[in-house]
């Protein structure tokens, strides 16, 4: 056959989309675009401040240099107290998260009802943010880190209660089976059927959500939860600026090397 | 089996698991080491028991107090739904848009070396630092108002959606590029065949996922007064309003539940 | 000792897997139950330690019912039961020691596995049983770094670990190559034959079942159609099990077994009968 004979064979035109899915797909463009601007509009922003915005950011990075290293003996405290509350808040989380994660899993769970609970706990838990639940701790316990430890906990429980009830869900049911078999007791298969497959899932877990929390942290002294936040709001509200660079530059360094931690462990793990 | 008695001479009774730390001395070091920080941990925290043991206590006043939640504000409560709603709605598009640009400068396998530094540090940089922080500084910059939340989300997203694209086209197998290169595109022409096609599914689905936590993020950002529901809900706390806080918690617990259902629903039709 | 007295299950899609099974075990043998795939093999098997839940009948283990036991009691039941399966079934990330000592779950408390702390006895067993199966040294391995071959002579380890009563085989050589496949039923039949324990055991290859079994039972739609002696295995028989096909290669024992037994040299730790059946 000819290339033209071939040609008249098949049609000319290759569309991805048919007319009609196109309309549709353009209508969705349309519709995102739509309500973009909508928004914007609605929040009335001054959009001539923009005109100076890179002015403005060098104006400010010039008033944090050089940073005043002197202040630095104050930061020290309260980026260890930092620490302290994002991995004793990591440490409670894994407790409570455990027997949680458990119950919102279909396969360990013990009914509907149980299931519901445990998955409601953890939806509640990961819809506040840390430092609104920072807000609410203050008002139980007053202003200090125990605020801030319980609001981590509070959150990070939903973070690693949902992960590990995925992991749960995905077990393979065939070892679980054969324990089954031998006559063991519900307990007896949790522990050693369903547990030892999971176990990297809550180790890498563990790890990663207390990396988070070493960045959540550093802003719950905003709300009075303690931590480098107090000292950082306060600097910020004075106009302080070169004791904020000292202390930005701290906070970078301390989420840096977390980070990295988190990411060699984690490679070790897999 | 056999008898027990011919097994004692000529096996064992006793194992041990091998651990993770194979010398037992480490093992307990480990350990040690773990008990010594639990304690240096919370004993330099300074931490006042009797407010503790006080704090279950309080807890029960304070749930006294928010129930039943309040929600005859609603018109003020709606107003700062809706702001942050818009918040989120303005910052994705324009985080989305401009991790475009970003993005394709932080890719090691596109951009030129310094740039490439340049587009990274940008975003490790707005990533350590909690949006809070860069919330308050916009405020003091630009004032109170939605429009320092707006840039806070915006810089937000930027960093987290350029990141993953970045990462995505890092990860493209250099085969498909070097084809549309051989053909002899143009870089725009190469843009659109080899790293498009490939990356725009998780592009979308990357923002629309940044979209839902925007609206998460935008109710904590007004807590230093950069707009939205958080700000409404700083001000009940700071004026124990305790009733209101609790009809204000509730909606943005549905609002981020709506938010969830939502983005899951429109992935999995983009799939 | 096992006596299954019609025996039905009909699936909640509608499917009656098993009609009214009636098979009765009374000595130390193996039995072989073939039958093509969707035949119920499987939800037979696994209706004897209730895996899947009969929807009537009787099975006696000995003096008891097992289908009207409560969960304590069919916890007890099942430790008397050890069961074999097609994928092996192990905890991948324990060691082969503790695989095994999963066997004796049943008849230790959950504090002494939770420390981790077995009878000796057990462990003695544990070892010997390791050596018999052929993996010796291999006790602090981790199960996921094994062979198939080498797992499934775990799982054989750990259903006789709880010195049962009876032995229920599902498919043990489908996932494995045809040497290793042999292997694992020598093992099998021959440790079954020493402690006296009547097994049954599900396989689809024809061959093997008739060169390892003592007794074979036909499963086709749910219902026996045959049971007797390998030997009694024809072409008829063949095709009221599994429907009509040529027969000619598979009736009577594989030549290829026979030798393989010429050929191998002894090994240390290898079962007896090599060298008695020569």
């Amino acid at each position: 056959m000819t290339i033209e004979e071939h040609a008249k064979r098949y049609p000319e035109i290759w569309r991805r989309f048919n007319p009609r899915e196109t309309l549709i797909r353009y209508a969705w463009y349309a519709g995102i675009v739509f309500i973009a601007v909508w928004s914007v509009n609605q929040l009335e922003i001054p959009w001539f401040y923009f005109l100076d915005a890179h002015t403005q950011a060098g104006d400010l990075f010039e008033r944090m240099f050089p940073p005043d290293w002197a202040f630095f003996s104050e930061v020290l405290d309260p980026l260890v107290e930092t620490i302290h509350i994002a991995t004793l808040g990591t440490i409670i989380t894994f407790v409570i998260a455990f027997p949680i994660a458990f119950l919102s899993a279909r396969n360990t769970t013990f009914n509907s009802a149980t299931w519901f609970i445990g998955r409601s706990i953890l939806v509640t838990s990961r819809s506040v943010n840390t430092v609104v639940w920072g807000l609410l701790f203050v008002a139980i316990f007053g202003p200090g880190p125990i605020a801030g430890i319980w609001a981590i906990a509070a959150r990070s429980i939903g973070f690693m209660g949902k992960l590990l009830a995925e992991a749960i869900e995905e077990i393979d049911e065939g070892t679980v089976e054969a324990i089954e078999a031998t006559g063991a007791s519900r307990l007896q298969v949790l522990w050693l059927g369903v547990l030892p497959q999971v176990l990297p899932v809550i180790w890498g877990t563990t790890v990663y959500r207390w990396d988070i929390n070493i960045r959540e942290s550093t802003v719950l002294g905003f709300v009075g939860a303690g931590g480098i936040g107090i000292i950082l709001y306060s600097s910020i509200n004075q106009f302080a600026w070169r004791e904020v660079g000292v202390m930005l530059i701290s906070i970078l360094l301390v989420v840096v090397i977390s980070e990295l931690i988190s990411a060699a462990i984690r490679q070790r793990i897999t | 089996m056999s008898a027990p008695a011919d097994l004692q001479d000529r096996w064992p009774a006793t194992w041990k698991r091998p651990g993770l730390i194979s010398n037992p001395l480490m093992q307990r070091g480990a350990v040690a080491l773990a008990v010594l920080y639990l304690l240096w941990s919370i004993g330099s925290l300074e931490i006042e028991w009797s407010r503790v043991s006080q704090g279950f206590e309080r807890a029960g006043t304070l749930f006294g107090r928010m129930l039943p939640p309040d929600f005859s504000r609603w018109e003020l409560l709606l107003k700062g739904v809706g702001e942050s709603i818009q918040m989120a709605f303005a910052a994705s598009f324009f985080g989305m848009a401009l991790a475009i640009p970003v993005g394709l400068c932080a890719a090691r396998n596109l951009a030129p070396r310094p740039i490439y530094l340049i587009a990274r540090g940008f975003i490790v940089i707005t990533r350590t630092f909690h949006e809070v922080i860069i919330a308050i500084i916009f405020v003091k910059i630009f004032g109170f108002g939605p429009l320092a939340g707006v840039l806070t989300l915006i810089v937000a997203s930027l960093s987290f959606i350029s990141k993953m694209l970045a990462e995505d086209i890092e990860n493209l197998p250099s085969g498909s590029m070097e084809a549309i290169r051989a053909t002899g595109a143009s870089f725009p022409k190469f843009l659109i065949y080899a790293i498009t096609p490939q990356i725009l599914p998780r592009y979308l689905g990357v923002s629309i996922y940044r979209l839902d936590a925007n609206i998460r993020h935008s109710t904590v950002v007004g807590i230093v007064g950069a707009g939205g529901i958080g700000q409404v809900l700083q001000a009940s706390f700071n004026r124990y309003d305790y009733d209101f806080s609790l009809a204000i918690l509730l909606t943005i617990v549905a609002l981020v539940f709506i938010g969830e259902f939502f983005s899951a629903w429109i992935r999995g039709k983009l799939r | 000792m096992l006596k299954i007295t019609d025996l039905v299950k009909d699936y909640p899609t509608g499917l009656r897997a098993l009609r009214g099974v009636s098979l009765s075990v009374d000595e130390p043998q193996v039995v072989a139950i073939i039958g093509p795939s969707g035949a119920g093999k499987s939800t037979l098997i696994r209706c004897v330690n209730r895996l899947v839940e009969p929807s009537s009948g009787s099975i006696m283990l000995d003096d008891t019912d097992i289908t009207t036991l409560g969960r304590r009691e069919l916890r007890r039941a099942r430790r008397r039961m050890g069961m074999i399966f097609q994928e092996y079934n192990l905890v991948e990330r324990l060691t082969v020691m503790e695989n095994l000592l999963s066997g004796r779950l049943g008849y230790v408390g959950f504090w002494r596995t939770f420390r981790r702390h077995y009878p000796p006895d057990d462990i003695r067993t544990a070892y010997e049983l390791l050596d018999r199966v052929g993996l010796q040294g291999y006790e602090n391995t981790r199960a996921d770094a094994l062979s198939g071959g080498q797992r499934q002579r775990v799982g054989i380890g750990r259903a006789l670990m709880q010195r049962p009563d009876l032995l229920l085989v599902d498919e043990p050589t489908a996932s494995l190559d045809p040497k290793t496949s042999r292997q694992i039923m020598r093992i099998i039949v021959e440790l079954a034959h020493e402690s006296g324990t009547p097994t049954l055991l599900n396989i689809h290859d024809v061959p093997l079942a008739q060169s390892y079994a003592d007794r074979i039972v036909g499963l086709a739609a749910g219902e026996i159609v045959f049971d007797g002696k390998p030997d009694a295995l024809n072409e008829s028989v063949l095709t009221e099990i599994y429907g009509e096909e040529d027969w000619s290669t598979t009736v009577g024992q594989d030549d290829e077994e026979d030798e393989g037994r010429k050929d191998r040299p002894a090994r240390r730790g290898d079962l007896e009968s090599e060298a008695a059946a020569g």
